[in-house]
């Protein structure tokens, strides 16, 4: 409780400070631009300071399986053409493997660096049950606690919403993503879910410091208490006591069928969402594709000591594998938010701003939202937008 | 009732028919059904008593039992008689009965206990794009078929450790593979080609790789349905970007709550969508996003469409078919007269006005009614 209330008291020192300077330079995909400088000043001493050696960083990189390989090979080739003070550590994790050395090491890893950019590993339905998801082997193990995702329509793509900015945040070690289940009869499985108020008071007190750097009016707690009267009842009231603390901020919330329905119909009434883990999935998915489809939203995993960037829906992408039609912007934007991460402000926004006009030209579309073109003309239209630009580049 | 003149009726009524093979036939004295009536909290009451309207308007053969069910007592009185006017009954017609959150937990919801008392195993909604409505797609026509009493709803709750909650989830064998045949057996009676089962078993494994198993076991007894399974999270996205690509979804309960919200949504909203929960010997109908509307309650500005159509569902169950369409064609020609929508839809009808015009629409078509 006291370095709870240390830390807020800090956030009253640092944020209108921070806040003041940056709130304006908030672009279009400025997302954690604010959020997370000031979480490493506000926590400067809990998270350990970036691994940066010689002035160049070191980060973990998963490809993982299906599209992953090859979209994370455009963000390295991305990354060495603007000269970008990254070198990536590969650690690649085989999902037909039932052993869990590859996963340790990709963790030891992680551990070690600090950062991490990741593509989906394939969790094969077939193998053994006692066979966990490595992604989540991954986030529980690093404790990797909110999932970070900020939902934003485009200008450039069509869909059938306009005017859309939710950012979601999403517990994402416990709740339905235990992995405990058993049968204790023969054809009754009992599957557990786990809330606790820890991590509930966790994720809600996340939310809400974002929220507020973010310059956000309203959070809405996502649940079923109606039904699971202990469980989500333990988190709606956890979100309750921490909302108590923000006056600025209203806190309300809606149940999940509701909250799809309503995410359907007039998406643009929700600001901050949080929820518990499955919710959050669903939620994240629908959102996703509110603004265009899986190719195009980035996600964050942060927890206290580590970070690691993904595409937001994690999708593994197996039957587009390999024939260039993969969308690469999410995995660039992830890219981005990891420099971001690191400090790394101006490369960041340089590669956004490029993202951003490549998305203005239609023919550079892919197929998932409507276009025709491949994934490497996007890339190299990207790059094209970095040089015209004009900083240090290295030879094509 | 054989087999062969089962096969050459036609959609809804194989539907019915093939249920009615199982149930016992409904309750009729002297030509004249008698169904349980619960009217609920929130707009089910006003919308319960448009119903009773409208059946009287149209001399529709059947005779209501009202039962209230107050959802501020603690005690179970109530929902038990319910429950006993049903199973007196064998079919209801019931508005959305509120879970106050501010009671123990111990005080369970008394829809989700009407439900597995009954053991209403299957909750069918079938959504569709109807033409008057305005909505961001168009032609959907997804029919969802979620499993009612167990899953996450089992309402199984402990608290071992101060702050740390445990939440069964249960999934049976025999569950699934009931709720899974329905699905077939419903498919092929509609003449549906594909039925997708909708599942997180890359995390679940044990649980829904079980639901995912008898889903397939099922599967390979309808070799002309084609089957295949679809991870949730990109369902719902699928859903929000292509939902015209789904046929027939089958689902444990929680995934399809949201599912069938998402589809609501899709369609045009909560006040369209009737929805049915059918057991081996009961059959409840309600609106199908089961949404008490406590917000608009007694405003005169809800949508009846969803309960008159959850009625209709009702006359079909109970075999008056004639009754039954001539109230959906009467419903849809209002809906599709687009000043006539109420709030929920853009409009600026009331519901009494819906309600009147599709008295109207019902006389013009020339059936005796009473005067208006």
């Amino acid at each position: 409780m006291a370095a709870h209330s240390a830390v807020l008291s800090m956030s009253k020192i640092f944020n209108p400070f921070w806040g003041g300077r940056f709130g304006n330079t908030v672009k279009v995909f400025g997302t954690t631009l604010t959020s997370h400088r000031n979480r490493s000043s506000r926590n400067g001493d809990n998270i350990p300071p970036p691994a940066k050696y010689g002035g160049r960083h070191t980060v973990t990189l998963i490809p993982g399986d299906g599209i992953g390989p090859d979209l994370l090979n455009h963000v390295r080739e991305v990354f060495r053409f603007s000269c970008v003070p990254v070198d990536f550590e590969v650690v690649h994790v085989n999902s037909a493997d039932e052993s869990e050395d590859d996963i340790n090491n990709a963790i030891m890893a992680i551990r070690r660096n600090g950062v991490a950019l990741k593509g989906n590993i394939e969790t094969i339905h077939t193998m053994a049950p006692s066979v966990k998801s490595r992604n989540n082997l991954l986030r529980t193990n690093l404790d990797l606690y909110a999932n970070v995702m900020h939902c934003q329509s485009l200008p450039a793509v069509q869909t059938r919403h306009k005017n859309i900015d939710i950012m979601i945040i999403r517990e994402n070690t416990e709740g339905e993503y235990s992995s405990l289940e058993h049968e204790s009869v023969p054809g009754v499985v009992e599957c557990l879910k786990i809330i606790t108020r820890t991590n509930s008071l966790r994720i809600a007190d996340y939310a809400f410091k974002l929220a507020r750097e973010k310059g956000r009016s309203r959070v809405t707690a996502v649940h079923k208490a109606n039904i699971m009267k202990l469980g989500d009842g333990l988190f709606l009231q956890c979100c309750r006591e921490v909302a108590s603390g923000y006056p600025d901020i209203t806190f309300d919330s809606m149940i999940v069928d509701n909250t799809t329905m309503q995410l359907v119909s007039k998406p643009q009434q929700f600001d901050v969402m949080v929820m518990p883990n499955l919710y959050g999935n669903v939620v994240s998915n629908v959102c996703a594709g509110l603004v265009g489809g899986p190719g195009l939203v980035p996600g964050a995993n942060y927890g206290l000591n580590y970070a690691v960037f993904e595409t937001a829906t994690r999708n593994t992408g197996k039957s587009i594998a390999g024939k260039n039609i993969a969308n690469p912007t999410a995995m660039l934007l992830a890219g981005c938010m990891m420099l971001d991460h690191l400090k790394l402000y101006d490369y960041a926004t340089m590669i956004r701003n490029a993202i951003l006009s490549t998305m203005n030209e239609t023919r550079l579309h892919t197929a998932d939202i409507g276009g025709q073109g491949t994934t490497s003309e996007v890339v190299q239209s990207i790059m094209r937008n970095i040089q015209s630009k004009g900083p240090l580049i290295s030879e094509r | 009732m054989t087999a062969r003149s089962v096969q050459s009726l036609s959609g809804a009524l194989k539907l019915l028919f093939n249920n009615r093979l199982t149930m016992p036939p409904p309750a009729r004295y002297g030509g004249r059904h008698t169904v349980t009536l619960i009217p609920g909290d929130g707009i089910g009451p006003e919308l319960s008593k448009h119903v009773c309207e409208l059946f009287r308007f149209c001399c529709v053969p059947v005779d209501f039992e009202v039962v209230n069910v107050d959802s501020t007592k603690d005690s179970e009185d109530d929902i038990n008689n319910a429950i006993m006017a049903i199973r007196r009954n064998g079919v209801a017609l019931k508005g959305n009965i509120e879970t106050n959150h501010n009671l123990p937990p111990s005080y369970k919801s008394r829809n989700n206990l009407l439900r597995t008392t009954l053991d209403l195993y299957a909750n069918v909604m079938h959504c569709q794009s109807l033409p008057g409505v305005r909505s961001r797609q168009t032609n959907i026509d997804i029919i969802i078929i979620r499993e009612n009493t167990e899953g996450e709803y089992s309402s199984l709750e402990h608290e071992n450790v101060p702050g740390v909650v445990e939440c069964l989830k249960i999934i049976t064998r025999t569950k699934s593979l009931r709720i899974a045949d329905y699905a077939f057996k419903t498919a092929r009676a509609q003449g549906r080609r594909r039925v997708t089962a909708v599942h997180k078993a890359n995390i679940m494994k044990l649980a829904d790789g079980l639901f995912l198993d008898c889903c397939k076991e099922v599967a390979s007894g309808y070799p002309e349905i084609t089957f295949d399974s679809m991870i949730v999270d990109n369902t719902t996205m699928q859903l929000v970007s292509r939902p015209q690509q789904f046929d027939v979804m089958v689902m444990p309960n929680l995934y399809g709550n949201v599912v069938s919200n998402v589809c609501a949504g899709l369609v045009g909203g909560p006040g369209l969508v009737p929805g049915a929960n059918y057991g081996t010997d009961y059959a409840v109908f309600e609106t199908g996003t089961r949404n008490t509307g406590k917000s608009i309650a007694n405003s005169n500005t809800a949508n009846p469409t969803a309960m008159l159509l959850a009625s209709c569902l009702l006359l079909d169950h109970l075999k008056l078919h004639a009754y039954a369409s001539m109230l959906r064609r009467a419903i849809l020609c209002t809906i599709t007269e687009t000043r006539l929508h109420t709030a929920d839809l853009g409009g600026h009808g009331s519901t009494s006005e819906v309600v009147r015009s599709i008295m109207n629409a019902v006389q013009s078509t020339g059936p005796r009614t009473l005067g208006i």
